[in-house]
């Protein structure tokens, strides 16, 4: 499988990454030699074999329709790099 | 003797003898982490201010730990103290909350530190050499890393600079520092632990443990954080029973399998006689050891990193400087950026390489077209794992393993080649990917004086064996009462 | 020329005590930011843990909806970049959603149409924006809170028949109480995919996506905008592009939503977070039992049981509280013919609820009230336009008919020597419409009805003064 610089350019934009040429040079290196590697996958017979997306027999997990208190307002604010009253704000979305 | 210096379990002797009292105690930890933390670097963003608040918390009915303090990763929340997970874009971050283990952890009453622990950023890691802070230096050698990701958590345990710790496990994240620094570290079974609060990395996959001087501490605290949480979905309602009563039981008999594929042609040979002594010991001491195969041990490393990876691309998603933490300014100075441009240049600054690179491999391993290819082929193959693992569970009580192929490498050794990083973590992947539960202990050293670790691996929710066999090993040796010299 | 293919996406806010994964409100016009915490926020650390009620609840609506539910269901994520989305990913159903393949019938015009739908199944609800001149501002109280998604497959071939089928989605939901359903509160929205296509052509059209439609009107009218625009351009030999639009209720209008992404990517994968759903036979039959009788059956029934039109019966069964009301008053009310208690309930019954803004139910005027006010009428004891100002009385003061109608002394005139005298007084005071009605106009008849009826302050009986007029007029 071939990682070229534009497939490594077009994940970052899905990842929301603006990366330096330089680093989509060096990414796109070593992204290939880490896929080389893990195509070594491709050679198990996995065609009778479920996925594990669980690792645990788990199933059912509810929580009660109960309140639980919510966050005072200034805590839930507290850590926002921008605010305006009781908002978060952030730059206008373009659509 | 200096109260840093000794373990949980002497000192909580000590306070009920009234032979000390916590501020003592948090008193000899501050004068030991000024001295040595700045060679070590095990903690981050030590500042003089700290510890002028710090005072121990004996507040409960229930005072097991008895205000002795602890020191937590950076990747576990603590509500008001910075919580940062070692990364420039979550700078500056407090919690409005506790993670569910700091809760039970307070309500015995420890005191959490308000200091943290240096790591790989965002547990991305097996050197803690990715922290935005710089490298964590190895006690035993300070040229050589910690290990990681929780590096900071070992070397603070292994130079007394802290009396126990927790960390996180995401792929050998516990073990293989501990096993770098010569203490003891255990990766609970996936759902003993709840993880409400630990930062994450990989959803199906981290786990919080301890990460201290010897094994009875790590049962202490494995009482405390165990147990079901109604905020953690995949935390199991099994019974947490005491396990220090695990302690000093008799291993004879028990069955202890060697898988043949981790004694491999790139081991370090110094490693590999240390285990087989190791082995040699607990069969003096009664158990039965056998080979067996592991057969598809060689496909773990690469269904880690496509599972871990794509999960982590998924829960680092919300890192975009709306809510918290670091936010970039405008590229263009006095004019507005947009919202695109602000989500892309925050990221693109606010993570580290390390981070860059896997959440680039996480999201293609999830894109249109390779999810079969990569993320499903994946699952299928961890089945496959986990399979192997349930065979030898049918016939013996524990496997045993070297945690790490070498010890401890040099700072820098190893940074350059993401792929030779990635491969150092393959004895410990499989645990993480079966949930089995694993324990890191000391079994020797190099000629270098360089701590070598075993690991003990067993089936889920069996950490008493794992406390059984641990135990009698270490009484039975010292190695874990050796200490480095801080030059 | 052209045949209109229409499928519609409804999200409904389920009205559950608390979010879908977390303890919080999800009480609509609360302070910003005050009804959230970590797990909403989607603040490092925090986990989801899925709301008991609101899975009963969506399985309550898919049964309700005919769908399957699937024995076997699961969350995913589904992954993308948007400031209402704290944790930029929702999680949501993708391959494995709680249920499938039902449908919805409506009926227009005297006939039935079964409409399919695709699928229903959970997810969560994001934030909201309000945009500013150069930013934006993020409330997060309504991230979280549970939602249905109800696809329907591209049945609907006209806007008549998309209203009707809101109508009727609502109207089922609303019965089951899962919802409020209210579009202007936000606990229903509706999206829209439409394509045209030649008469008899195999394939479908381009299709557009309709977003930003505020209430079922407004979803009608955009689609009747879109229908029109896009047969437009094929007349003119154009294509449709493939696209988001926008309605635009000032402007009564669609605009395109210009954005330069590609179709998304939303790497969907397993909600590790969340371990999966088995959901037993004996479980769904449990719900299903507490399932009421729905709007459609109600609807067959009272046509059936009761004689009802069509037209009448839909419009009482569009609210659960009015529909059972509405069939205790039918019980209650004696005769064998049900059509006058009807025409009651669906005249000034709805009409005084419409004032007040609220259901006939709510007027609080018990069957057996209604019973005995009819009953006056029916005795010719009071007139139909009294009985009215009766009913009004009744509403605003509580009391009863006939304390009303004793109160307003409103007991019809009926004897004859009282209204004999005023009609004369008519004739003598009204020679004109006398003789126009000896020429052969009837209204000069009602006219001088209407007369008396005014000079005895509408309490004369109407059809014994029509009766009367006749006889002295035919005589003279």
């Amino acid at each position: 499988m071939a990682i070229t610089k534009e497939t490594v350019e077009y994940v970052a934009h899905l990842a929301r990454i603006a990366l330096k040429p330089k680093e989509l040079e060096k990414f796109s290196g070593q992204l290939q030699d880490i896929i080389n590697f893990i195509d070594k996958l491709k050679k198990l017979d996995i065609s009778n074999v479920n996925p594990t997306s669980h690792i645990l027999p788990l199933e059912n997990v509810f929580r009660e329709d109960t309140a639980r208190e919510s966050l005072p307002l200034d805590k839930a604010l507290m850590n926002a790099p921008c605010r305006k009253g009781n908002f978060f704000v952030v730059p206008k979305v373009i659509e | 003797m200096e109260l840093n210096t000794l373990t949980g379990h002497r000192l909580i002797d000590l306070l009920e003898e009234n032979k000390t009292t916590p501020q003592q105690i948090i008193d000899s930890l501050k004068k030991r982490i000024y001295e040595a933390d700045p060679k070590v670097k095990a903690y981050v963003r030590l500042s003089d201010s700290h510890f002028l608040n710090q005072t121990p918390n004996t507040k409960h009915q229930t005072p097991i730990l008895a205000g002795i303090p602890i020191s937590i990763k950076d990747n576990i929340c603590t509500e008001g103290y910075n919580t940062e997970c070692c990364s420039k874009i979550l700078e500056g971050f407090k919690p409005p909350y506790d993670a569910t283990v700091i809760r039970k952890l307070k309500k015995a009453d420890a005191t959490i530190l308000d200091l943290k622990t240096n790591m790989d950023e965002f547990a991305f890691g097996s050197s803690t050499e990715n922290s935005f802070f710089g490298p964590t230096h190895n006690p035993w050698d300070l040229e050589c890393v910690p290990g990681g990701s929780s590096g900071g958590s070992a070397a603070a345990v292994a130079a007394d600079e802290a009396i126990w710790a927790l960390g996180s496990d995401t792929g050998g994240s516990i073990r293989q520092p501990a096993s770098f620094c010569g203490v003891v570290g255990l990766k609970p079974t996936y759902g003993r632990v709840s993880r409400y609060g630990l930062i994450a990395f990989a959803s199906s996959l981290d786990q919080i443990g301890p990460i201290t001087k010897d094994v009875r501490d790590c049962a202490i605290l494995m009482n405390i954080i165990s147990g079901y949480d109604a905020f953690d979905s995949t935390s199991v309602n099994v019974e947490v029973p005491d396990y220090t009563k695990s302690l000093g039981m008799d291993i004879k008999g028990i069955k202890i399998a060697i898988p043949k594929e981790y004694f491999i042609e790139g081991m370090d040979p110094e490693v590999k006689s240390a285990l087989e002594e190791a082995i040699n010991k607990l069969k003096a001491l009664g158990c039965e050891c056998s080979e067996i195969s592991l057969p598809h041990t060689e496909y773990a490393v690469p269904v880690y990193y496509i599972i871990a990876t794509a999960e982590a691309s998924s829960n680092l998603a919300r890192f975009d400087g709306v809510q918290y933490g670091f936010r970039a300014q405008s590229a263009r100075a006095g004019k507005a950026q947009s919202l695109i441009d602000m989500y892309k240049k925050t990221r693109g600054e606010g993570f580290g390489e390390e981070a860059k690179r896997r959440i680039i491999l996480g999201t293609f391993a999830l894109s249109h077209g390779y999810y079969d290819a990569y993320y499903l082929r994946a699952l299928k193959v961890r089945t496959l794992i986990k399979k192997d693992f349930d065979a030898a569970f049918k016939e013996f009580d524990c496997i045993i393993t070297p945690t790490s192929p070498t010890p401890a490498f040099k700072i820098g050794e190893k940074i350059e080649d993401p792929l030779k990083m990635y491969l150092s973590d393959i004895y410990t992947i499989s645990v993480n990917l079966t949930g089995i539960p694993g324990i890191s202990m000391p079994c020797g050293f190099t000629k270098k004086g360089l701590p070598v670790g075993m690991q003990i691996l067993t089936k889920s929710f069996g950490e008493e064996m794992l406390f059984r066999v641990a135990y009698t090993y270490e009484q039975n040796t010292s190695w874990h009462l050796e200490k480095p010299k801080i030059s | 020329m052209y045949e209109v293919v229409i499928g519609l996406e409804a999200h409904v806010h389920l009205k559950t005590e608390t979010k879908v994964f977390c303890g919080c409100s999800g009480e609509f016009g609360k302070e910003p930011n005050s009804q959230t915490c970590p797990v909403c926020l989607g603040f490092p650390g925090s986990l989801p843990a899925l709301n008991k009620v609101a899975l009963s609840y969506a399985i309550k609506a898919a049964l309700a909806l005919d769908c399957k539910v699937q024995e076997y269901t699961k969350f995913d994520r589904k992954n993308y970049f948007y400031p209402d989305l704290p944790k930029n990913y929702q999680i949501s159903q993708y391959d494995l959603p709680l249920s499938k393949d039902g449908f919805l019938d409506i009926s227009l015009d005297g006939t039935t149409k079964r409409i399919g739908i695709r699928r229903v199944h959970m997810e969560e609800d994001a934030g909201k924006l309000i945009h500013k001149e150069q930013i934006s501002l993020v409330d997060f109280n309504r991230t979280g809170i549970p939602l249905l998604e109800i696809v329907s497959e591209p049945d609907i071939n006209s806007s008549a028949e998309a209203y009707e089928y809101l109508t009727a989605l609502k109207s089922i939901l609303e019965y089951l109480d899962v919802s409020d359903c209210d579009m202007e509160k936000g606990s229903l929205r509706c999206d829209a995919n439409i394509s045209i296509r030649k008469k008899g052509a195999g394939d479908l059209g381009v299709k557009t996506e309709l977003k930003n439609m505020n209430s079922f009107k407004a979803v009608k009218d955009a689609l009747v905008f879109e229908i029109k625009r896009q047969s437009e351009l094929l007349d003119a030999g154009e294509s449709i592009i493939q696209e988001t639009r926008l309605w635009d209720a000032k402007e009564s209008k669609t605009f395109s939503m210009r954005t330069k992404e590609q179709a998304q990517d939303y790497r969907y994968f397993p909600e590790p977070d969340l371990p999966p759903f088995i959901i037993k036979e004996d479980e769904i039959e449990g719900i299903r039992k507490a399932i009421p009788e729905l709007p459609r059956q109600k609807l067959l029934r009272f046509i059936r049981d009761y004689g009802l039109s069509e037209y009448d019966a839909k419009i009482l069964v569009l609210s659960k509280k009015d529909a059972d009301y509405a069939e205790s008053c039918i019980k209650t009310y004696q005769n064998k013919d049900k059509k006058i208690i009807v025409n009651w309930l669906i005249g000034p019954l709805f009409s005084e609820a419409n004032k007040r803004n609220c259901g006939i139910s709510d007027l609080k005027v018990s069957p057996k009230e209604l019973a005995e006010l009819i009953g006056f009428v029916e005795s010719q004891e009071i007139s139909n336009l009294s009985a009215k100002s009766v009913l009004t009385g009744m509403i605003n003061t509580a009391k009863s008919a006939s304390i009303i109608i004793k109160e307003k002394n409103l007991i019809q005139i009926s004897d004859s020597d009282t209204l004999v005298a005023i009609a004369q007084e008519v004739i003598k005071e009204n020679q004109k419409s006398v003789n126009d009605y000896k020429q052969g106009k009837i209204s000069a008849l009602m006219f001088l009805v209407g007369q008396v009826m005014k000079k005895s302050q509408g309490k004369a009986n109407p059809k014994v003064v029509q009766e009367i007029l006749k006889r002295r007029l035919g005589n003279a």
